[in-house]
């Protein structure tokens, strides 16, 4: 077991050293969430200060979000330029690297993460900083479960040119109905019933609640669970189909195990559609950065 | 086949859809010993070493390395290979002491990276990037990787493949040493010369078979030491006597060039002088090569190496 610990370790400190080299990870994971975190507060300025850790959570979500998509698009390419097949002659087994990924990338998201928080303090004068341990746990879980969702593409897909279809899809489906771009409550009925079975949802609505209401971790009980058994089903299935040869082809079976990942928000969306109330904390969320404007407009 | 043996083959077969890519090869290999896989393109030989690497499960037949299983001995397996394989690459923004390292903490026992550098000519590309290495010196680095867990057991799949002729050289150098240490290598090639310079024996692959095996010395001695004398002459011949000449056992043309195939030299050259008097003919040129590899291979296949 320490050889395992010992080999994903090594692998964790590598990859790591080559993302910082990497400029278009560097842009995707630092310069774009924080981008959106310069746009949303420009956007919203009219409503001041309150409104910050509305428009933080929403960046937060983003920036953890961007776990599924890097990490695909990375195992794939070293899959197709033969990467992946040199270590296959080493004791290194596909735990380890798909660990190492998981990690290393945890590990880079953390200062986007502080630095966010550190501007939304410092340039847009948020005032509280949210329930911090909630939004930490909610971050870590959240990289995790994302970045295993990322996985299970690059173990299903064969190619770059199908990776990058598959997770466009999925991206833009996380980007729009989640909450994380256009406010939940604001998007119409029958999408709401249909993002209530989309992880990044309960990421986003977890955020929003740790941030504004400083929701502790026993409220937010039902998303962990459900991120954190996504994230294992999706660790334990990316293992299972991970392929070192670029020639090997994943078996057309394989693409039902993905199934398996999906459960737990399949199960959690059943009951937040029938007794949830998902729904009423995003309402209140989003009137609590209403309020400032609203008074505002009365006085006038 | 010899009990004991490092490395052992049997009646290994591998087919890739309606390819059949392996057909029952089988050979063994003993501790310390260069053996190569001769043959062309397509032979065979690549998923031969990659079965012995683990990287592929043969069809049928079993391969054994220092005792051990590739496909269910896991690390125990891994920890006494190295190998530099054909079609592999690193990250680009990985540096050459980087990859050292980062392979060398796969291994409970290891070489440092500075000795692994100098051994390689690598000292001063030490914090180069991999994408700014020159092929040579990725085959160089390769190779380094491969010893960086003081394997037993080394395999070398085309080390030199698309290598200018001096980096080949310091390639053969640098396993000339690894002979030295008494490494037992196994290596693939389509080099004739590499094969004659290199391995102790030699295994000749074609068409997922293997055709001959034994010291180079042997495969030409058991080839029945026909010696070509490639002859270039003023006017050329069109009667085929050429073939009729004393001790001539097959005559081929190649270009203006006749390639007589002879048992007894000293007799063919005697009655080639007497036939082209004859025929008012002159000698333009006459070189005299000992049976090569790449005769034996044609004399086998009736096809060139490279075709």
């Amino acid at each position: 077991m320490s050889r395992v610990f010992g080999h994903t370790w090594s692998l964790t400190v590598s990859r790591m050293r080559l993302a910082m080299r990497n400029r278009a990870f560097l842009f995707f994971s630092l310069i774009m969430p924080l981008a959106f975190l310069f746009g949303y507060a420009g956007l919203f300025r009219r409503f001041g200060p309150e409104a910050v850790p509305y428009l933080l959570s929403m960046v937060l979500a983003l920036t953890v979000m961007g776990s599924f998509w890097g990490l695909s698009v990375q195992l794939v390419t070293f899959r197709e330029q033969g990467i992946l097949r040199r270590f296959r002659v080493t004791p290194v087994g596909a735990s380890a690297m798909l660990a190492s990924s998981l990690i290393s990338n945890y590990f880079l998201t953390l200062p986007t993460i502080a630095i966010e928080f550190y501007i939304s303090r410092s340039v847009f004068h948020m005032a509280g900083l949210g329930n911090l341990v909630s939004v930490f746990i909610l971050v870590t879980i959240g990289t995790v479960t994302f970045a295993s969702l990322g996985l299970i593409v690059a173990s299903v897909t064969n190619t770059m040119q199908e990776t990058q279809i598959i997770n466009q899809i999925i991206w833009f489906v996380f980007l729009f109905i989640s909450g994380a771009t256009i406010p939940f409550p604001m998007l119409p009925a029958m999408v709401q019933k249909i993002s209530l079975f989309l992880p990044a949802t309960y990421l986003v609505s977890g955020l929003q609640r740790a941030m504004i209401d400083h929701t502790n971790l026993n409220s937010l009980g039902s998303y962990l669970a459900s991120l954190v058994g996504c994230a294992l089903i999706a660790f334990i299935v990316s293992a299972q189909l991970f392929r070192w040869e670029p020639e090997t082809k994943a078996p057309r079976q394989a693409k039902l195990w993905v199934a398996a990942a999906v459960v737990p928000f399949l199960l959690l969306g059943i009951w937040e559609n029938f007794n949830g109330d998902l729904r009423s904390h995003a309402v209140k969320n989003m009137q609590s950065i209403r309020e400032p404007y609203s008074l505002e407009r009365i006085e006038h | 086949m010899l009990s004991g043996a490092t490395i052992e083959v049997t009646n290994l077969t591998k087919r890739y859809g309606d390819v059949e890519a392996l057909r029952g090869v089988s050979f063994a290999v003993n501790e310390g010993e260069v053996f190569g896989l001769l043959g062309p393109n397509g032979a065979g030989k690549t998923s031969t070493v990659e079965i012995l690497e683990g990287l592929r499960t043969p069809d049928s037949g079993s391969v054994s390395v220092c005792g051990l299983d590739p496909q269910s001995s896991g690390a125990e397996f891994k920890y006494v290979i190295g190998a530099a394989l054909q079609a592999t690459a690193l990250p680009d923004k990985m540096r050459v002491h980087e990859a050292l390292d980062l392979f060398g903490s796969f291994y409970p026992q290891r070489r440092g990276t500075q000795e692994l550098l100098a051994r390689f000519g690598l000292e001063e590309k030490r914090n180069a990037f991999y994408s700014q290495l020159s092929g040579g010196q990725k085959q160089r680095l390769a190779l380094a990787m491969a010893l960086v867990n003081n394997p037993r057991v080394v395999f070398l799949d085309e080390p030199t493949a698309g290598l200018d002729p001096q980096v080949r050289r310091e390639i053969y150098d640098i396993v000339e040493e690894l002979k030295k240490e008494k490494k037992t290598i196994l290596l693939t090639t389509h080099y004739i010369e590499e094969a004659e310079k290199l391995c102790d024996r030699v295994a000749i692959v074609d068409h997922g078979k293997v055709i001959a095996l034994g010291t180079p010395r042997e495969l030409k001695e058991r080839s029945g030491a026909v010696t070509r004398i490639t002859v270039r002459m003023a006017k050329p011949e069109t009667n085929g006597a050429l073939g009729n000449l004393e001790g001539v056992t097959e005559c081929r043309t190649e270009a203006d060039d006749y390639l007589l195939y002879s048992t007894r030299v000293p007799r063919t050259i005697v009655a080639l002088v007497k036939h082209l008097e004859e025929q008012n003919n002159e000698l333009v040129s006459l070189e005299i090569s000992a049976p090569s590899l790449e005769d034996i291979f044609l004399e086998l296949t009736g096809r060139r190496l490279r075709d």
